[in-house]
């Protein structure tokens, strides 16, 4: 863990907090329950956010049970690395700005973390509660408390090196990657293909899942530092390599993110009012189209499946319950076992009234004259032994097909790499799946002036894997770089 | 912002808009197309590039005032700023060195059309350029396309310009006439169609233009895709242009009704 850390477990508060409570007793307080809007009221707005959020007294509670462990597994589940009793502990003694500035030490967007990692399968599946056979500490709810109810001061900044470094994509690991980058002293720009800031946190996730505002609030923290954010810029296209690097940059971080959504090849898919989730939670989500103020369209569906089992179908079907469809279905070709979506999605998709069509696979859609699908016909599966993943592979059962009607599919199958910024560097190496090829360690890529990370580089992850590959990619290109620097100055 | 600096009514409908976007203006090859977003609450609109000045920092859309958005963008007046304007999109056009190529528009077709027309000249190519509309007052740049352009045949449904006729009418008599090495067709979904079979039955090789909905026009959404040779394309990323004998035209026209 790091050592430099601003609350470090040696400090006499942290002592002292340590022994005013036993651990027995931590343990007897029960985990607390994140207060949720009511199902039926959520399912019909777009806009207010599912989770409430801890109250203070909550926070404080829940902050209690942590035991402040001498070896915090907690730390080693989490990509990035936060010092997770360190913020913890500044809850239970109700210094929230503090708990908040440890946050800040590590990552650049703790309220978007708060909200969407899986912290079931990362920091609190590591929580020593769970040898116990107690539930974790609810670690991820308190990051997103300390976030929400904190103003942390601007974080400490290096003095300017005068060094320019640039960014393409500002989603999470172009997002994390200009926090560490500024805090280090760099210059850094940030380029972005849409006309919002932001990436897939706002094109992507939905409003009720995480508010545009909690974005906004970190992207204006990082424009405090003196982030400088330009939109609509395509590096590859808009600005080339060669024109970054006439523009007095010295190296690029390329995340661009996973473009192109995957279709499954099969008969219909072309068929009106078939899209993709990326299509539809774009027009919402970015493009507003659930409002009439707006003017971008969206089919508002009445009988919607949604195929794939990952958060991006969750985030797709609970947004086709607040656009008015009075049935949704997620047709998931596994069990619900095998089901990416994190447990708390799936659970608030059922509480909304979305049914699962588990051990289902499409084969083909129908239409009517006019080319609009009206039906989809189901493979019934069952499982067979573990595939490549791990999981039990999916095995159709022989002459189980059934027609069901719907008007509207959104296929969430996964995403592939995007080919604008490989296709427009053409030295830049790709690997056989069309994503950035790059050292595991540096996230350097074989043009040695760019690194790459997130999705262009592991073709469909979470934002917090992207936020540390940011912090990896800053890491390793700031010690390039300065190397570059001492040695020319040794030179002159 | 991105400001416009000039406006020309081609027609009622159709407007030429020159706009302030110096880096595309010097990024952008035929065949390019930008993202257009007119005010804070605007849809993304494909609208292909119809010229550009990197000197002066501009390039030149043609609109045609069809949809709630289209319409909007062709009430704007010199002065005012589309909020958002994205590109160059898409592969720039393959162009010939030498040979003989026929490009054929309809309607606004001619205008990304214009660009690549210029570029075959200037490569070497003997351009014939077809252009149809459905009446006189709809042929659009016919000056620009004569200026670069050996032979202009002009078209129209209603017989008040040039001959009376189909575009195909147009290309048919080039190909009956003289060897053709390449077709290049930009238009509404059906006339490319038509383009296609005629210049199939020829066997002369056909590149079409295909003008799909799209969002974010950068790969995301899957909007735009097309079938081409059997296999989904995007029409943003991998066309816009695609070999035309190969595209589904009739799924194509399916996808673009409401």
């Amino acid at each position: 863990m790091n050592q430099d850390t601003i609350s470090p477990r040696s400090a006499l508060w942290r002592e002292e907090l340590r022994r005013s409570i036993s651990a027995k007793q931590r343990g007897e307080i029960a985990r607390v329950a994140m207060p949720e809007l009511p199902a039926d009221f959520r399912v019909t707005t777009l806009s207010e956010e599912v989770n409430m959020g801890l109250s203070s007294e909550q926070a404080v509670l829940e902050a209690r049970r942590c035991l402040d462990c001498p070896d915090p597994q907690c730390v080693t589940g989490c990509p990035v690395g936060i010092n997770i009793p360190g913020f913890i502990k500044n809850i239970e003694r109700q210094n929230f700005t503090d708990a908040l500035a440890v946050l800040k030490e590590t990552s650049a967007l703790p309220a978007v973390c708060g909200r969407v990692c899986p912290q079931e399968k990362q920091c609190e599946s590591k929580c020593i509660y769970n040898k116990m056979k107690k539930p974790a500490v609810a670690i991820g709810y308190l990051e997103r408390f300390a976030a929400d109810n904190a103003d942390a001061p601007a974080p400490a900044k290096a003095p300017s090196l005068d060094i320019k470094v640039a960014v393409a994509g500002s989603g999470p690991a172009g997002l994390s990657f200009a926090g560490d980058m500024i805090k280090r002293g760099f210059d850094v720009t940030v380029f972005e293909a849409l006309h919002e800031i932001g990436g897939v946190l706002k094109y992507g996730i939905p409003e009720f899942r995480l508010p545009n505002s909690v974005v906004e609030k970190e992207i204006d923290a990082l424009r405090g530092l003196g982030v400088e954010f330009r939109k609509n810029i395509i590096i590859g296209k808009t600005l080339s390599y060669d024109d970054l690097i006439a523009e007095g940059y010295k190296a690029i971080f390329v995340a661009s993110g996973a473009g192109l959504p995957r279709f499954m090849g099969i008969p219909g898919e072309n068929y009106i009012n078939v899209v993709s989730s990326n299509e539809y939670l774009t027009r919402v989500n970015l493009m507003h189209a659930g409002s009439d103020e707006y003017a971008t369209p969206v089919h508002r569906g009445k009988r919607v499946a949604v195929i794939g089992g990952g958060n991006t179908a969750m985030d797709s079907c609970r947004t086709a319950r607040r656009m008015g469809a009075e049935k949704v279905m997620v047709v998931y070709r596994r069990s619900e076992a095998e089901m990416p979506a994190r447990i708390e999605e799936v659970k608030h998709a059922r509480e909304e009234g979305v049914e699962f069509l588990t051990l289902h696979n499409p084969v083909e859609y129908l239409a009517d004259e006019n080319g609009h699908v009206r039906a989809m016909r189901l493979q019934r599966m069952e499982l067979g032994e573990p595939d490549a993943s791990g999981r039990r592979s999916p095995v159709p059962v022989e002459g189980a097909i059934e027609e069901v009607e719907v008007d509207m599919v959104i296929v969430s199958v996964g995403v592939s790499p995007n080919p604008l910024i490989p296709s427009a560097i053409p030295d830049l190496e790709t690997t056989r799946r069309g994503t950035i090829a790059v050292n595991d360690e540096t996230l350097r890529s074989s043009i040695p002036t760019i690194y790459a990370g997130g999705d262009i580089v592991r073709g469909g992850a979470t934002v917090i894997l992207a936020m540390g590959d940011g912090r990896k990619a800053a890491a390793a290109m700031a010690k390039a770089l300065l190397d570059i620097n001492t040695s020319s100055l040794q030179n002159t | 912002m991105y400001k416009i600096t000039a406006k020309e009514h081609f027609s009622d409908a159709v407007v030429k808009l020159t706009v302030e976007a110096p880096l595309i203006a010097k990024s952008r090859r035929p065949g390019h197309f930008v993202i257009v977003i007119d005010s804070k609450h605007g849809e993304r609109i494909p609208l292909t590039i119809a010229d550009a000045d990197p000197a002066a920092g501009t390039i030149t859309l043609v609109v045609q005032g069809v949809g709630e958005s289209t319409k909007s963008i062709c009430a704007m007046e010199p002065g005012q700023s589309l909020t958002d304007v994205v590109g160059p999109l898409g592969r720039a056009t393959t162009i010939r060195n030498g040979g003989t190529v026929v490009c054929c528009g309809g309607g606004v077709g001619v205008a990304p059309l214009l660009p690549i027309i210029k570029a075959m000249k200037a490569a070497g190519c003997r351009v014939i350029s077809v252009l149809a509309a459905r009446t006189r007052d709809l042929i659009i740049l016919e000056k620009e396309v004569r200026a670069h352009s050996d032979e202009v045949l002009i078209m129209t449904d209603d017989g008040t310009y040039g001959q009376k006729g189909l575009v195909t009418t147009g290309v048919e008599q080039v190909l009956l006439r003289e060897p053709v090495d390449e077709v290049v067709t930009i238009g509404p979904a059906v006339m490319m169609k038509f383009v296609a079979a005629l210049t199939r039955k020829y066997n002369v090789p056909t590149v079409a233009s295909l003008n799909t909905i799209m969002v974010d026009g950068t790969g995301m959404c899957g909007a735009c895709r097309v079938s081409v040779g059997g296999k989904m394309r995007f029409v943003c990323i991998d066309g816009p242009e695609f070999d035309a004998h190969q595209v589904d035209f009739d799924e194509m026209i399916m996808r673009l009704r409401p």
